[in-house]
């Protein structure tokens, strides 16, 4: 994979329908880090996402990358569902992109990824055969089988119980190392846990709060003392 | 199993009304004599069912394959929707059956004007049914296929026409339910085979078990078309939620 560009995001102001979501909000996610966003539901965290991912207009500001190439089509994006097509099989699932861009699809590589996320014996099962921890785990080899340098997560564990959160978050830590990527979240635990450091956004009009940073390299064991303190401070923080 | 036992109850409340009310055999036969009237005219009833059949068919396959196009257009060029749409509403709101003497009267006594009765049947729910279903693609599929840098051909290929499939089978059981009432109006208004003018024939001449016997057939052949097109929609459309078949 080339080498990932740094994300800055400079005074980005969204509205909807006269209401100011937020405005002068700046981040910077270092080449091939994880930043963990926190905050309460309906903030604007889902569309300062989307707005990343190109697929929603800003009111103002705007996304760039430390390489000043466009971001458009290097950014991969896993949403809340798993969004698996029923109709298609495991494997052409994880193949999407290149079946929708027109490309010849690499089964070998698609392969090569379900079986780093556990699931080669399963390449020719439908979605519905699989449990969710399983679907969440191939949405992670779609993703990852675009093969793009900036990946968005939008509370892509949310739906899973958590014991099969815990292990797909140790999964992803792993397979999205060098990546950099933005994982939306409102679970402290899962920031503290897999992010390089984390940000929490709160309040009307939204306002970014100044980084946390977890002491230690990701994925963190959950019973490391610091991750139990600093997840600790984040929910008295986003409880005010 | 369960068909079996509701046939033979249905028999046998109809006899007893045949044995016990004093009804003329000129307006309810026999249950016996209708059967009669169905072996004596066998070959007659077989041929002109034939008939019955290849209107309702074709008009099935031309009906589908105009729907879909009329959806997939409007799918693809919404202005199209705004124009055809209301179009498409208010032809409904003329009785199809009305035209029926237009249509024979356009198109002849023969085939033809059947199958486009049963075109114009149909073609409403087809064409409803696949809209609504490429109209509400979800959401999250479509955003994923812009983050993919997919062409909007693509997606409609990949994405919106699979998943707008289940409601287009919706809409097809409903054309095939109701695509033997188009072929039997345009029989009945002019015709010079098949099972409608078979029915409207035994009725002029007080032949009703001959007319009973034309109306079993046609029952007939409407539950298997639709029991036959029914089990091959639920194959083909492999992934959508089925009680019958215990996934959910």
């Amino acid at each position: 994979m080339s080498p990932c560009p740094s994300l800055h995001i400079q005074n980005l102001a969204l509205h909807y329908g006269g209401q100011i979501i937020f405005e002068n909000l700046n981040l910077t996610i270092q080449s091939g880090q994880l930043v963990a966003l926190l905050g309460p539901s309906g903030v604007g965290k889902t569309s300062l996402l989307r707005i990343i991912a190109g697929l929603e207009v800003p009111f103002a500001g705007q996304v760039t990358a430390s390489d000043n190439i466009p971001l458009g089509g290097r950014i991969a994006y896993m949403a809340q569902q798993d969004l698996l097509l029923p109709w298609a099989s495991v494997i052409d699932n994880v193949m999407l992109g290149a079946k929708l861009r027109r490309m010849r699809p690499n089964p070998d590589r698609a392969m090569n990824l379900l079986e780093r996320v556990g699931l080669a014996t399963r390449a020719k099962s439908l979605p519905v055969e699989l449990s969710g921890g399983m679907r969440q785990r191939v949405a992670i080899a779609r993703t990852l089988y675009e093969e793009r340098p900036i990946v968005l997560m939008d509370e892509p564990f949310s739906a899973l119980d958590a014991i099969t959160r815990t292990k797909i978050q140790d999964l992803a830590a792993e397979l999205l190392a060098g990546c950099t990527t933005l994982l939306i979240t409102h679970d402290p635990m899962e920031a503290c846990r897999i992010s390089h450091h984390l940000v929490v956004l709160t309040g009307a009009p939204a306002r970014l709060g100044p980084p946390v940073e977890v002491p230690g390299l990701p994925p963190r064991a959950p019973d490391n003392l610091l991750v139990l303190q600093t997840q600790a401070e984040l929910l008295r923080m986003l409880a005010q | 199993m369960r068909g079996f036992i509701t046939f033979a109850v249905f028999l046998a409340g109809w006899w007893a009304v045949t044995q016990f009310c004093p009804v003329p055999p000129y307006m309810l036969p026999t249950p016996q004599s209708v059967a009669a009237a169905l072996i004596a005219q066998r070959n007659f009833l077989f041929d002109n069912t034939l008939v019955t059949l290849a209107e309702i068919l074709l008009g099935l396959f031309f009906g589908t394959l105009l729907g879909a196009l009329a959806a997939l257009t409007m799918a693809v060029l919404p202005p199209v929707q705004r124009w055809l749409m209301p179009v498409l509403v208010l032809s409904q709101a003329i009785p199809v059956f009305a035209l029926a003497p237009l249509l024979v009267l356009w198109f002849g006594f023969g085939m033809t004007s059947k199958i486009i009765m049963t075109i114009l049947v149909i073609f409403f729910p087809v064409t409803a049914s696949l809209a609504d279903g490429l109209r509400l693609t979800e959401p999250g599929w479509l955003d994923m296929a812009a983050a993919m840098n997919a062409s909007r051909f693509s997606t409609l290929w990949h994405i919106r026409l699979p998943a707008a499939l289940p409601s287009f089978a919706s809409g097809l059981r409903v054309a095939t339910a109701l695509a033997p009432i188009g072929a039997i109006i345009g029989e009945w208004v002019g015709a010079s085979s098949g099972l409608g003018y078979v029915m409207i024939n035994a009725n002029a001449r007080i032949q009703t078990d001959v007319m009973f016997a034309a109306l079993f057939v046609l029952c007939m052949m409407a539950v298997l078309l639709f029991t036959i097109f029914d089990r091959i929609l639920r194959n083909l459309i492999y992934w959508a939620p089925d009680s019958r078949r215990g996934v959910s």
